[in-house]
């Protein structure tokens, strides 16, 4: 516990300097720096395939940086041994778009997978864990349903509780709140603030919705044609002069942004 | 970062062998004596294998009863009917079991299995399972694999044992054969290591084949429907071929 406080300073607890990725031609990244500081909510925010859970996935050591480096608390992500990963992603709770949640097995089962997995707590204790885990999201009682019997917003709160549920230093969103009805964004976004400042942790969340995310968040970072194009508070944001900034946070058809996808070879015409 | 190149089309199916085959070492490589993969293990030989029973049976009793229609058509021009117990006991036990068990449980399990662990990929299930720091080889398809190879043996016995049964009710309910030629002429003719147990080690490596292709197919399925549909359509193309080429191979070592 003193080390967790010890730790809630304003140092970043995640460095990215210089990231450039590329798939095959295409340069998805190129450039992008972040400085993600302890204890906060930071929205990694952007247009719809501009590369936003690539940072994600670099973040979690899945994909390899082509240039510049990922370190997670002076650790660089890239030169983890595969071992080494697996420590360090024990410490790194992640929600997926869809929660991901395993189909074969109950909702107990599914939180109760990584403590089973990493430790050997007996199970009187596995159960207290878990159920305690599932009543701060509100689900106590659903343990014996399995993942199909439950909503969108559950289904959710569910994977929200197998995220954090050995207590992670970091917890990543992937568009947490896509294809939920408003009541379930609201509870899903009151969860994601009370889990982040009970347990300390701090929290990155990849999402284009805009309304919710100014009142969730304590920073952004907003990603436009593969590079960081602002960054701020988000009512700071909001008013921002920069065009990029200005038409994603605004929602504008017009401006830098292109509607068209750039395959990156010369450009169609109707001439040619 | 060196792009990785597609061999040439010509080598596309060893390229497969030997990913097939890295697959296999990565899966025995995480095998752990534990009590989880026990338990996971017998839940899978529940759903892959015990879930097959019926299929397996009822196959097997028309096969044994086709078998000593053909074989007393054939033997009556010798008028060596009576040998039909030997005929469909030989062939059933050393060829037509383990190979059509395995067939059958190729598009029963097998297509089934690829489609659950392509499904998990295309729902993300696999991505948590990796962000989680639990390895899904060990966690997903080592259970299979190991449920399809404790499975397949074990059908064939079933199917074997229900074939002889077709037979008895053709021969002697029907066509009104001698029951103690019958049953005389298949224990003294048949044996049960040489031809029994041979066919029951055939179906263990048919067994583990089928799972292993079933497992990698689903493991590699792109995430999508047709993703999904193509990995399980490969599982029992390629299982099928590999089912009679390595029964070829083995009748041809060890015959």
């Amino acid at each position: 516990m003193e080390t967790r406080q010890a730790m809630n300073t304003t140092e970043p607890i995640i460095r990215i300097r210089d990231l450039v990725f590329r798939r095959g031609s295409r340069t998805i990244l190129d450039g992008v720096d972040m400085d993600i500081a302890r204890g906060r909510i930071v929205a990694i925010m952007g247009p719809s395939g501009v590369g936003k859970t690539t940072v994600l996935r670099l973040i979690t050591g899945q994909l390899h940086p082509d240039e510049g480096s990922v370190e997670v608390n002076g650790q660089r992500v890239s030169s983890l041994s595969s071992r080494e990963l697996q420590t360090f992603r024990r410490d790194v709770g992640v929600l997926l778009q869809n929660g991901a949640l395993f189909t074969d097995l109950t909702v107990f089962e599914n939180v109760a997978t990584p403590v089973r997995e990493h430790t050997d707590l007996p199970e009187p204790l596995v159960r207290r864990l878990v159920m305690s885990k599932l009543h701060s999201v509100g689900l106590g009682g659903t343990e014996e349903l399995m993942p199909h019997q439950l909503s969108g917003g559950m289904a959710r709160r569910v994977a929200l509780a197998r995220a954090v549920v050995l207590d992670p230093q970091i917890v990543l969103y992937d568009e947490p709140l896509a294809g939920l009805d408003p009541i379930a964004v609201s509870t899903i976004s009151r969860l994601m603030r009370e889990t982040n400042d009970a347990l300390g942790l701090t929290s990155i969340v990849v999402t284009h919705d805009v309304l919710q995310m100014s009142r969730l968040v304590d920073y952004c970072y907003i990603i436009a044609a593969g590079r960081i194009a602002g960054e701020g508070r988000p009512d700071d944001l909001k008013r921002s002069q920069d065009p990029s900034v200005d038409q994603f946070m605004n929602g504008k058809v017009d401006g830098p942004i292109p509607f068209h996808y750039d395959p990156g070879g010369p450009e169609w015409s109707l001439l040619q | 970062m060196a792009t990785p190149v597609d061999p040439p089309a010509v080598l596309a199916p060893i390229s497969q062998a030997g990913r097939i085959g890295l697959f296999l070492v990565r899966m025995l490589g995480s095998l752990r004596p534990q009590p989880s993969l026990l338990l996971s293990t017998l839940q899978q030989v529940y759903l892959v294998g015990a879930r097959s029973l019926v299929i397996i049976m009822i196959c097997g009793f028309f096969v044994g009863m086709v078998l000593a229609l053909q074989a007393i058509n054939a033997l009556e021009q010798f008028g060596a009917s009576d040998q039909v117990s030997l005929l469909v006991g030989k062939s059933l036990f050393r060829e037509l079991g383990p190979v059509l068990t395995a067939l059958l449980f190729a598009g029963r399990a097998g297509t089934s299995v690829a489609a659950e662990i392509g499904l998990m990929r295309a729902t993300s299930q696999i991505d948590a399972m990796e962000l989680m720091a639990i390895d899904p080889v060990q966690r997903i398809a080592l259970p299979r694999f190991l449920a399809g190879a404790v499975s397949v043996p074990l059908l064939t016995a079933m199917f074997n044992a229900l074939a002889i049964l077709g037979a008895v009710v053709f021969s002697i309910g029907v066509m009104g054969l001698d029951a103690g030629i019958f049953w005389s002429k298949l224990q003294n003719g048949v044996y049960f290591q040489e031809d029994f147990i041979g066919g029951i080690w055939k179906s263990l490596v048919f067994g583990g084949l089928v799972s292993l292709v079933a497992v990698y197919f689903g493991f590699h399925a792109k995430p999508t429907g047709a993703g999904v549909g193509t990995a399980t359509t490969n599982t029992v193309v390629l299982s099928s071929v590999l089912i009679l080429v390595f029964d070829f191979i083995m009748t041809s070592f060890f015959t």
